[in-house]
């Protein structure tokens, strides 16, 4: 596959600046006494400034890890095993632990699902927050302190005096995730990497974060690669989304076109799995079956058990990328037409 | 709402649970007994064969509502009355839990983990009779009769849900009770769940209590809703009605935050603020400190449910006729 075939035509031409994430042909394995399992398959994305890509998939699609990587977060024995990660157009994955360190923070920022265990409990919010700039800025105590006011006053925490000197359970969940975003925007990162933000919120928060999140990244031009498994948190806050299944990318595009028009037979079933809110159906559109574990991955396209079009060709021959309507999709309907 | 062909009827329960700090602190550090009311006199009825949902963020109470319908908590206040069951028997009630992971005994088999009911209850005389009525529950749910010698951690999450479901049919109840039945698992496998249930009840016609954060979950499942903030219900209406046309302020706050894949990057400018502490509940109406509604009587009088067109609201504001109507048929 060709590297250049993860640009979408709409940004071909516009990219002035490098993308601030670029992926191309990412292949992520776990060796286990049982054989290598493949957990990234040739996964191609990239996120131009101020945009945000949405990453959706079922729990074990592979989205978190993709995001690990990207972070140099891998556990072992999970490995990078081919393909690359340019970050803001400079090669990470091939750095060294000590210089990852230097990008993690002030080029990439992170921000998990749970805001509890992404903050130390045993120091201030100001302390954690004065830590995190003085390493990724050299400013002086004072000058990150005021900094730090800045940044909380940004991520909407009211009386941020008060709050620099508290400690991470005296904040609500939300507040506590406006923390973490704060300290991820510390150093001003280009990239920011949010694995299920919203998730550990109720639906009330969960608005207020994702605001917060379009908010600074349009402002900032930041890019935000958001990974979640909820849909309806992609359709509100991403620009573009990329759909993952079984470790390997099925369909990307803009978030309108993949929600209003999916190309590929899971992103259809999905999308018609979820219940409406405008109008009541007596029956559910299912996929029946599971996604495959990495184990029993099937020959030939992950989907094909479940999926109710599939030909001869799909249990043999595993589909590229291809254009498919206005979005790119990974199957043989678009590919040829004959599966 | 009548209660004649009620199943369940709960009258005024309220539910306190003791978080006072250990006796010894109490008496050196001179801290007061501490009480959350976890559940106010919460008042609503289900008609058989229907489903009727509740729904709120974490900590409205939702779940306690859950376990004292099944037993599991005794009330503080309050009365919970089953209607008049088939057959002469009182109205048998079981419950489906969240997480089929937490909920399914590892070291049983799904065979036993059926049966334990049906031996329990002495609903079959023989082993053989038992064994066929656990094939059929299988059969039933989607499962295949031979899955009776598996341990749960072979099956898929789905499909653990399934068993969990398969294990409350065996006692032939007329009420389930089900407590975030779908929010464990994903999208394409709760489309399955969901018509699972679906399918069930109208088969057997079963009566759900369902017990939900996920809008659209509820949506689809349910005939009446009832949404609960601090520990109290402030609305109750009929789906429909509910979702078209929300008449408390926080029912207008919720049906507007939740992300709605049909409507992608809408606009929308979410409210501040976050609920109050159970610990210590603002006084008066408990929804006031973030209601664009509330003026100096919301603050001061609890609400009362009163019947507004087909729903019952807890809002001063739209009892004064303050507030404005919300119709949600075009967005």
């Amino acid at each position: 596959m060709m590297l250049r075939s993860a640009i979408s035509p709409e940004n071909l031409g516009t990219a002035t600046a490098p993308p601030v994430l670029e992926v191309s042909n990412l292949t992520v394995e776990f060796p286990t006494r049982h054989g290598t399992l493949t957990a990234i398959d040739d996964v191609s994305m990239r996120i131009e400034p101020g945009e945000i890509l949405g990453v959706v998939g079922e729990s074990g699609a592979g989205k978190s890890i993709t995001g690990l990587a990207v972070l140099g977060l891998l556990e072992t024995p999970g490995r990078i095993a081919g393909g690359e990660i340019h970050v803001a157009g400079h090669r990470v994955d091939t750095l060294s632990e000590d210089e990852l360190t230097k990008v993690r923070g002030s080029e990439m920022g992170a921000i998990f699902q749970d805001p509890l265990t992404a903050l130390n409990p045993l120091f201030s919010i100001g302390a954690q927050l004065v830590e995190t700039i003085r390493l990724h800025t050299g400013l002086s105590k004072e000058g990150a302190r005021d900094r730090a006011l800045h940044l909380l006053r940004e991520v909407g925490i009211p009386a941020p005096e008060e709050r620099l000197k508290q400690f991470p359970h005296q904040f609500s969940g939300g507040m506590r995730q406006r923390v973490v975003i704060a300290l991820a925007l510390a150093a001003e990162p280009g990239l920011i990497i949010a694995d299920e933000p919203t998730t550990a919120l109720d639906v009330s928060i969960q608005a207020q974060i994702t605001t917060l999140l379009r908010r600074l990244c349009k402002e900032h031009r930041t890019g935000i690669m958001l990974v979640t498994h909820d849909m309806g948190v992609i359709a509100e806050t991403a620009d573009r989304v990329a759909v993952m299944y079984s470790g390997r990318m099925v369909e990307t595009g803009r978030v309108e076109d993949v929600i209003h028009d999916p190309q590929h037979p899971y992103t259809k079933g999905l999308m018609a799995a979820i219940p409406s809110l405008h109008d009541r159906v007596e029956i559910l559109t299912q996929i029946d079956g599971s996604m495959p574990r990495l184990n029993t991955r099937p020959a030939g396209c992950a989907f094909n058990p479940r999926c109710s079009v599939a030909g001869p060709r799909c249990r043999l021959d595993r589909p590229e990328m291809v254009a498919a309507g206005r979005n790119r999709a990974a199957c043989f309907l678009h590919d040829g037409g004959t599966q | 709402m009548s209660t004649a062909d009620a199943i369940l009827s709960v009258d005024l329960v309220s539910k306190q649970f003791d978080v006072s700090a250990p006796w010894l602190n109490r008496v050196l550090e001179r801290k007061p007994r501490l009480f959350v009311k976890a559940v106010n006199e919460v008042s609503f009825s289900i008609p058989r064969g229907s489903c009727f949902s509740i729904v709120g963020e974490s900590g409205c109470g939702k779940s306690t509502v859950a376990r004292l319908v099944t037993g599991l908590y005794s009330t503080s206040a309050g009365e919970i009355r089953f209607g008049p069951g088939t057959a002469g028997r009182a109205v048998r009630v079981q419950m489906i839990f969240q997480d089929p992971q937490s909920s399914l005994n590892p070291r049983w088999r799904v065979g036993d983990i059926i049966a334990e009911p049906i031996r329990e209850m002495k609903l079959r005389k023989t082993e053989n009779e038992t064994r066929e009525r656990v094939e059929d529950l299988l059969r039933i749910v989607g499962l295949a009769a031979d899955d009776v010698a598996k341990f749960p951690h072979e099956f898929s999450g789905g499909q653990r849900q399934r068993i969990s479901i398969a294990r409350a049919l065996a006692s032939e109840p007329e009420l389930l009770v089900c407590d975030e039945p779908t929010s464990a698992l994903d999208v394409s496998v709760q489309a399955q769940i969901l018509n699972l249930m679906r399918r069930l009840q109208q088969e057997l016609g079963l009566t759900y209590l369902f017990i939900s954060h996920d809008l659209s979950v509820v949506r689809h499942m349910s005939d009446t809703i009832a949404v609960m903030y601090l520990g109290r219900i402030v609305e109750m209406a009929p789906a429909e009605v509910l979702f078209t046309a929300p008449q408390h302020p926080y029912s207008q706050l919720l049906l507007g935050t939740i992300p709605d894949i049909h409507a992608p990057n809408r606009d929308r400018s979410p409210q501040t603020g976050e609920p109050p502490s159970p610990l210590d509940p603002p006084p008066g109406c408990t929804f006031h400190p973030r209601c664009p509604l509330a003026d100096a009587r919301c603050s001061r009088e609890d609400p009362v449910l009163r019947a507004h067109g087909r729903a019952s609201v807890s809002c001063h504001a739209v009892a004064e006729g303050r507030a404005p109507a919300l119709d949600r048929k075009d967005t």
